[in-house]
């Protein structure tokens, strides 16, 4: 086995497809353990990895958390809610007096673009980014993927339509560098005012039908829109925004195919896809959060690999 | 790098079938037993193992798996290559059974040591067994021996006993490599 080429994990745009390759093989491993009786390897048990949330988290976190765990991983956890960042504090101070309690890995999710980037070349831990701002969300684009690959056997050839609130999006960008890096057609469909502008230049088409979009597409991953981010009005009203970019039940059956639907959550239910869609076969979200303990187990296993003694 | 033939294909078979008595004499009909290959090599030795049982000793239903120690293994982080994962396929419950290990060749006796934790993970068997093709004598860094041999070796550090199988070498052999790197 080959090892991957990077010792962070910054974002997509730093892996090549064959580090993709690697961590979707080791992913198979992982998940087959997270679905035994025991779902517990041994095998970091001597690794520490500091999970840092300097923004809020639910699910990503958990996740973290469960991976490291079930690799047996010493794990603490930080948010900048209770911390000394408050008093005044910079981030290579914060991390590097965490790093200096013997900490082995750091999974650190910030609101500035560039962040673990920054971090990486500051400090002497591996780095694992978990969202930096509206920048990269390399897990979340890896799991996605994983999912698409096993639903659909593959990644390469399909078409996938990114939805939704593009301009804010980290999920967008760290998926459309995995997609196109794994040989996918790419669209992305939502109001003009939330395409960031010249994102054609990524490689990816650009509609703003969501029905043309959806009859285009094999699977579409339905983005939500991130009020908490937006200073400005992008759109009318959240009614108008459902009427247009809006799936529903109905939509989908009208389709001449039955593509897939994902949504990285957390879903407001109603406003970007419908209950029924939320909850039918068609939607892979759960099985999205399942393989995202199992990618993010590789992840952390690889780059852990290469920490030496 | 030099090497000696240490088992023709026509001994291999003779030494299966020996081992495949000894399981019989020990495990009867086998209905309480089941048949673990240990990754990556072991799989082969167990899988004709279980084929001869069923197709020659007529012994119906043979349970045959095959466990990855990968995650479980003491060199994490230890050596210069990164340990490669296999897969694991278990698809019976191991509590309360007979196990068998099988491995082709047993060295420090490492990966059975490995092996005894990652069973862990299915079950809690009644009691673990270890089938090796060759034991390498004097060689052993755990208390761990076999309860089945095929053939004990004598060997020093820089050789290497290396097994081929028909179904992925193209013969069976059992060779000793001198200067292995």
């Amino acid at each position: 086995m080959s090892e991957l080429s990077v010792n962070h994990l910054l974002g997509i745009k730093y892996l090549k497809e064959k580090d993709i390759e690697l961590i979707f093989e080791t992913a198979d491993h992982f998940k087959e353990v997270i679905n035994r009786p025991i779902k517990k390897v041994p095998s970091l048990r001597d690794i520490t990895i500091a999970n840092l949330f300097f923004e809020n988290s639910t699910r990503t976190k958990l996740s973290f958390e469960l991976a490291e765990k079930r690799l047996s991983a010493d794990v603490i956890n930080f948010s900048a809610s209770q911390s000394s960042v408050k008093k005044g504090e910079t981030l290579i101070d914060t991390v590097d007096n965490i790093l200096a309690m013997k900490v082995d890995m750091v999974v650190m999710r910030h609101p500035n673009p560039g962040a673990s980037v920054f971090l990486s070349q500051h400090v002497g831990a591996s780095i694992i980014n978990a969202g930096d701002g509206a920048h990269e969300h390399p897990t979340q684009a890896l799991l996605d993927s994983y999912s698409i690959r096993e639903r659909l056997g593959g990644v390469t050839g399909k078409n996938i339509v990114i939805v939704g609130d593009i301009l804010h999006s980290r999920v967008a960008l760290s998926n459309i560098y995995a997609l196109k890096l794994q040989g996918a057609n790419v669209m992305v469909c939502g109001p003009k005012t939330l395409l960031p502008k010249h994102i054609e230049k990524l490689g990816v088409k650009v509609e703003t039908n969501l029905r043309k979009a959806l009859n285009w597409c094999d699977v579409a991953n339905m983005l939500r829109v991130q009020n908490e981010r937006m200073e400005i009005s992008y759109f009318p009203s959240t009614r108008e925004y459902t009427q247009q970019f809006g799936v529903n039940k109905a939509m989908l059956d009208s389709l001449d195919k039955e593509i897939t639907i994902m949504h990285p959550g957390p879903i407001n239910r109603g406003v970007e896809i419908t209950s029924d869609v939320a909850d039918s076969k068609q939607a892979i979200i759960l099985d999205q959060v399942q393989n995202g303990v199992a990618v993010r187990m590789a992840v952390i296993y690889l780059l852990a690999s290469k920490i030496k003694q | 790098m030099s090497q000696k033939v240490l088992l023709n294909a026509k001994e291999v078979n003779i030494i299966l079938h020996r081992l495949a008595c000894q399981l019989i004499e020990n495990h009867k009909d086998f209905s309480n037993t089941v048949l673990i290959g240990i990754q990556p090599r072991g799989k082969f030795l167990a899988k004709r193992l279980a084929v001869m049982l069923e197709n020659e000793y007529k012994v119906k239903n043979v349970r045959l798996g095959h466990l990855d120690i990968t995650f479980f293994r003491d060199d994490f982080r230890r050596g210069d290559k990164p340990l490669e994962a296999n897969t694991t396929e278990i698809n019976f419950l191991v509590e309360d059974k007979k196990i068998v290990f099988i491995d082709d060749v047993l060295y420090t006796g490492r990966s059975i040591r490995a092996a005894l934790t990652a069973i862990q993970s299915f079950g809690r068997p009644h009691e673990i067994e270890l089938l090796t093709l060759i034991d390498r004598r004097f060689s052993r860094h755990l208390p761990i021996q076999p309860n089945y041999r095929g053939r004990q070796v004598d060997a020093i550090n820089d050789e290497r006993v290396k097994v081929n199988w028909v179904e992925n070498d193209g013969e069976d052999a059992v060779y000793l490599v001198e200067n292995y790197e």
